[in-house]
Order: C-alpha cells, then structure tokens, then sequence
C-alpha cells in the first residue's frame, strides 16, 4: 500500500480574534491538529483599545477541507470572524522582507541597481553591506531574494503576508 | 534498505536499537504492529491493564536499567492515558519512547473513532514528538527519538505513527550518525569553568554538596566519582529526593535528604555554607524553602547538563555546563592537578554535629510487642530486614514516600524508584512492575500508601499474568497522610474528604489475583511479618497497619525557610497566613 495526498489550491484567510493570551496557540494548534497547512501566518492588533487582533493565514487544501478550516475556525471561542479573501472578489496581498547583502566592487552595485529596478529602500549599510527593505507581494520578493543570492546575499527576514480585499468596503 | 511495512520497520528499529522490552496494551490503532510484535523472539511485550501503567513500568525499568524505557499504546484513550506517566519522565528527566498509534492520515482532523490530537496534547509534556506520515521516515525518526529520549537532559518522547502508515510499504533506512540538526547538549564541561569551580571548594572553610537525580542520569560511574571528589574534599553531602543513592547513607559524610522533609543538619548546613556544589540538582521549591531565606552566605556551583536549570531559581556563581559524570571527572582532575589538599573542615563539621544532635528523625513509640506500629519503624524494619539483599524500592506518593526516603538508607544509585516532580499518586506498583521485569532476580518492594496503590491497582493482574515477584509493602494508616498532615499545619484539622474510607481487604484481594496477602497489626508481628514477605516466592501484599495519625517531620512548612523547620507535632500551630496557604 502507499500513500497519497489531494492537491490543493492556495487560499488567504483573514481571521479576527480576541487579543488574548493563548489565542495564536489555539489557532495554530488547530491547524496542527487537524492536518492543515500553513504557509504563511502574520498577527498584530488592530484596534485602538488592543482588543482585537487580526491572523492572516495563507493554507492551501481541496475545496472541502478549506470550507472546513473556516468552519473549525470559527467555531472557536475568541474568534470573530473569518474572512477566505478568495470569495470576496479581488485583494490585494503585501509582505515585507529584510534582505542582507554583504560584498564589494561590482556586485555591491549590481545589488544597488536591482534594488532599485525592484524599488527596494535601504535601510542600513556599511562600506561592506547593504539591508534592503523590499515590499509586494510574495513573488516579486521571491524575485528580488533570488536575484540577491548572486549578489552576497547573506541573511534574509520575511513577515509573511498580509491581505485586504480591493474596493470600499469592510469585510 | 528493503521494502517492509511501517508496522515491521517499527518492530526492526526496536530490535536495531536493543530493545528488548515493550510495555503497553493493543486497540485499534496499534493493531499492525501488534501484529508485527507478535511471538517476537527478542522483545517481551508487558500487556498492562491500564496504559499510565504502562508509562510507570517504562519508567520503572528506565530508573532501574538507565536505558530507556519504551511503551506502545493505541490512539485516542491510549494516548490521553498514557499523559500521565509521560508528564512524569518529563519532571524527573528519565529516558522514555512512548509510541501511540493514531487513525489513518486520510481521517485526521476529522473527528474519527479514537482519534486525538496526540502531539498537539503532549507537545508540553514531551521532550519532542512526532507525528509520523510518511513510513520511509519511520526508520529516521525512532532512531532520532531514542537519541533525544537518552541524551542531554534525558527526558519523554512521542511518536505518532497513523494505522495507515504502519499499513503502507515503504524502506527503513537507518541513519548512519545520530546527530541532531539543532539539538546538540553540550556534555563536556568548559575547563575555564571547571577552574573556577576548583578555586572555589579549595577556599572554602563551610562548603557542601547539593546533589541531584542528575548524578544518577549520568550512570553509576558518576556517583563513583561523587564518592571519590567528597572524599578528595571531606565536605558534606546532602541530596534531593531524585538523587538518593549516588551517595551511601551509611557514610559519615553523608547528611541525609535535604529540603521540606530533610534533615535538620542537612538544611541548616544549607543555610550556613560558605559554598554548595550543586550537582545535577535544580534548586526545587522543596529543596529551597523561602528563596529570599536560601542559602544566604553561600556563594554558588551550579553542575548542570540543562542550560535553561542555570540560574533559574537562583543566581549562581560557576555554572559548568554538562554532563554530571564528566564535570565530576573534570573536578577531580582538576583538584588533582593542582595539588590541592582538603582543608581542615574540623570547625564546620563541629557545628554539623550540633545540628545532628537534635537527632531529627527520631520520633516517640510504644515498644512492647502488643504495640501499634509506627510507620517510621516500618520502614527501618524493612530496611533491616533487607540489609545485604540490594533490594530495588519504589514508592508512591505522600508521608510514605518522605518516610522511606528519610528512614531507608541506599548504597548505589538506580535502587530508588520515586515520582519527585509531579509527585504521581499511583506511580510506585507499576514502577515496581518495570522494575521487577528489568531485575528479575531482584528483591523489588514497592513501599506504598494505601490510598495512592489504589490509583493503580488494575496492575496486580499485570504481575499475576508475567509471574513477577514483586512485593507491595502498604503502610495502611487509612488515611491520605499528607493531605490530612496539610489540613492539620494549615486549616484547623478540618479534614475534607481525606479520609480513605470503604478500604477493600488487601489480603482477600491478594488472593483473588492468586498473590499472597499478609496482616501486620501490631509491632511484635512485624519483623516475623517482613521476614515472611521476603521469604514468600511470587507477589506479596502486606497490609501493614500503622498509627493512624502519625506526621512526617521534620518538615519546612511552605514558605519557610531553611532555619524554620517544624521538629515535632507539638511545633504545629494549625494555621496559616494567606500567602502560606496559597504556596504549595
């Protein structure tokens, strides 16, 4: 016997929570728990009054096991609402990445001008190395990080995504 | 590298890794490999009669062995009862590989029969864990676990195998070096530390060694270099509950078990030491008392195989990172080199056996033989009785427990089975069981409290079916001693719900698992009673009635310090200010 596994389509959720103790670890637990993936997963507080916190969680999963997250998502206690961004037409997705490159002589500028081509800002540097702060969506950083490699990259921080839907309204 | 199912690379990786032991109980999830374990020439399979049993007799035979204990349990209920006794090794740092089996990978997350989130609930009560899902990982990862189970701090692990995984084929590979990507502990002691260390016990004029279940974790060559660097030193010696037998009790340095029902001379000397030399030990609340009142003119060694131990409780002044045996090693090494002599310690000894003369463990009996039995004279009877034999004890948890630790002495370590830091009710006679199938040839007493062997009980078919001859010695006072012992120091001896009420007839119930039952009632029929229970081959229990209400003293009530033991019952005042009582 061997086992296989579904493919599945990517998904982003944005998930509002109460911001409390214990509440990311319920929500991750659950993904463990139940076999869902995560492929990427940011949090902060959004309200004045620190009461509420929003996730955002890229997964990915067949149709069905999706309306299952959601519907395991919101069953839980502290959570407010879930929201599968792909059912609410069209968003937009950001994610920041720091990006460390260290070098000299030809490379310390061809790093300069993508970055540039890229509209990376830099943020630090020394006479050896540059921090670029670079900011779209995950395949123009994936780019950006892949064109970096052949320029004395030496150390990379991502966020991982945060969404919104497109047009005036709150969803 | 052949093809094989999950279930038999299971099995291969047990026999590849010398295990010769399984202690566990069949179900569903499990059944592939219980089918693959099936009339195995080389592993003995232990059917308990509840898994947290399972879980103590693994680590009854890991205490006794030093080689890890492993247990194979179902998913769902098997697991969530085996949490229990993984909690345990992980508080008392004892090599464990515990096996669960979960619902095939195509239902997890669905709510299936017998279906838990085994790694999410143990995640907390394990050194690592595993959810297996893919079987060519299988030969990787149980090959990985023994190596984290045993290395480093010793400690519990998962592994999760799904029923469709131990179904499928796939190859069993075993990796050729055993190296963890990111956990690497360091073993071997810093030498700039070790210095430090040297310099320091060769300076000072009240220095005393505080040692630990570390030293017994590190094997029995580390307690023969314990024995060797205090003779070296001429120091003092005290232990944790978890360290007792790295040193023997009949030496004269030697001052008994240390903390809230320690000596008087082991914690006084605590609290007036210009130095202690912790050795795998961790500064415990029971240990300390008030830290605030801990120790105060002591500067700080601190020994330690766990990096996050170091400075945890309290500040030290040389940690030594590493394995104990080694740093030991290192120390007299050290000493050695140096040329270092012990120091004339006659003035700090002098004042050790001031505090000696209390004579803190005495306690006040009737001696003729119509008498009742103290409990504290129980257990030096057992003691003496069993002088000469080596015997193995374990116990369970309460006033028994703290009066075989202060009343039974032990000469070598791995002889002395207890749950110290979660304090496990119900630990001992499974212990035992582990204990016993690991030492056949052994004497192995579980001395026991007849409220906690009722926690697990279930067990006396286990050693009725394994024909083992384990000894189950119950200091029956029909009481939970040490709750009511509590309700006595702090609420006025208002004794709820703490009273063991509707006992069964321990004897009658020996002999309904064809084990045999005997009845010590009075003090004149206990030494022929022991003598009995030692004489008799198979499993005995012995009811052996104490003095009902008898207390375990000395004792540091609970945010007290050091200096502030309670000698006697007539020290006990019955109350207690809030922030005493909210302390544990």
């Amino acid at each position: 016997m061997k086992i296989t596994t579904e493919a599945g389509e990517r998904h982003v959720l944005a998930i509002t929570v109460d911001n409390e103790a214990g509440v990311l670890a319920k929500i991750t637990g659950l993904f463990t728990a139940r076999g869902y993936n995560i492929e990427s997963l940011t949090v902060a507080d959004i309200t004045a009054d620190h009461a509420l916190s929003r996730i955002t969680i890229v997964t990915s999963g067949p149709p069905p096991v999706i309306d299952q997250i959601i519907a395991q998502l919101d069953r839980l206690v502290p959570v407010h609402k879930v929201i599968d961004l792909a059912d609410q037409g069209a968003h937009v997705e950001r994610e920041i990445a720091l990006v460390k490159v260290a070098g000299t002589g030809e490379k310390r500028i061809e790093a300069l001008r993508l970055a540039d081509v890229f509209r990376a800002k830099v943020v630090d540097t020394t006479l050896t190395s540059f921090v670029f702060e670079i900011t779209g969506n995950s395949d123009k950083v994936d780019r950006f990080i892949a064109l970096m490699r052949e320029c004395g990259l030496v150390e990379v921080g991502r966020t991982g995504i945060v969404a919104i839907s497109r047009g005036p309204e709150a969803v | 590298m052949t093809e094989m199912s999950g279930a038999d690379m299971v099995v291969q990786a047990l026999v590849d890794l010398g295990v010769d032991t399984v202690f566990g109980y069949p179900g569903g999830a499990v059944l592939p490999i219980y089918d693959a374990l099936f009339n195995h020439p080389t592993i003995r399979h232990i059917l308990v009669r509840h898994e947290q049993a399972a879980t103590h007799a693994a680590e009854g035979y890991a205490r006794a062995t030093g080689k890890p204990g492993v247990v194979l349990v179902t998913s769902g209920p098997g697991a969530t009862n085996a949490v229990t006794g993984i909690t345990d090794a992980l508080l008392d740092s004892i090599p464990m590989v515990v096996l669960t089996g979960q619902v095939p990978t195509t239902l997890i997350g669905t709510d299936a029969f017998q279906e838990c989130d085994t790694v999410g609930i143990t995640r907390h009560c394990t050194k690592h864990n595993y959810l297996v899902m893919d079987p060519d990982r299988l030969g990787p990862i149980i090959h990985e676990a023994f190596h984290i189970a045993t290395h480093g701090r010793p400690g519990p692990v998962v592994i999760d195998i799904p029923k469709n995984v131990q179904v499928a084929t796939g190859t069993y590979s075993v990796p050729e070096l055993i190296e963890h990507q990111s956990y690497r502990p360091q073993v071997e002691p810093d030498a700039d530390a070790i210095a430090d260390a040297i310099a320091l016990i060769a300076a000072a004029e009240r220095p005393i060694f505080y040692t630990g279940g570390g030293v017994i974790n590190a094997g029995p060559d580390a307690s023969a270099a314990l024995r060797q660097l205090v003779g070296l030193t001429g120091a003092p010696i005290t232990s944790t509950l978890m360290g007792l037998g790295a040193f023997p009790s009949d030496d004269p340095k030697w001052l008994g078990m240390l903390g809230m029902h320690g000596t008087y001379e082991s914690n006084m000397a605590m609290n007036r030491a210009d130095l202690i030399i912790a050795v795998g030990a961790r500064f415990d609340d029971r240990v300390t008392g008030r830290l605030d009142a801990f120790a105060p003119h002591a500067k700080k060694i601190h020994i330690d195989i766990d990096r996050s131990s170091i400075n945890k409780i309290v500040p030290v002044d040389v940690a030594v990172l590493g394995d104990a045996g080694r740093a030991l090693d290192a120390l007299i090494g050290a000493w050695q080199d140096k040329g270092h002599k012990a120091r004339d310690l006659g003035e700090w000894w002098r004042r050790i056996d001031g505090w000696r003369a209390t004579r803190c463990l005495d306690f006040p009996e009737k001696k003729e033989s119509g008498a009742e039995i103290m409990p504290q004279r129980a257990v030096k009877a057992l003691f003496e009785a069993t002088r000469g034999r080596d015997p193995i004890i374990t116990t369970e948890v309460g006033q028994h427990q703290m009066w075989a630790a202060q009343h039974f002495g032990f000469s070598a370590p791995n002889r002395w089975l207890t749950s110290g830091g979660l304090g496990t009710m119900g630990y001992g006679f499974p212990a035992a069981v582990g204990a016993q199938v690991a030492r056949p040839d052994r004497l192995v007493i579980c001395i026991a409290g007849e409220a906690s062997l009722q926690m697990n009980i279930q067990e006396m078919g286990t050693v009725s079916q394994h024909r083992l001859p384990v000894k189950i010695f119950i200091l029956n006072n029909e009481w939970m001693g040490m709750v009511r012992q509590w309700q006595e120091l702090t609420y006025e001896s208002r004794y709820s719900n703490s009273y063991s009420d509707s006992l069964p007839d321990f004897v009658k119930l020996a002999e309904a698992y064809g084990w045999t039952g005997l009845r010590i009632d009075t003090l004149g029929e206990l030494e022929d009673g022991i003598r009995t229970m030692i004489d008799t081959p198979g499993p005995v229990i012995v009811d052996c009635r104490v003095a009902k209400l008898a207390n375990c003293f000395p004792m540091i009530p609970s945010g007290a310090a050091h200096t502030e033991m309670i000698l006697q019952p007539s020290d006990v005042i019955g109350t207690m200010d809030d922030e005493a009582k909210a302390l544990v």
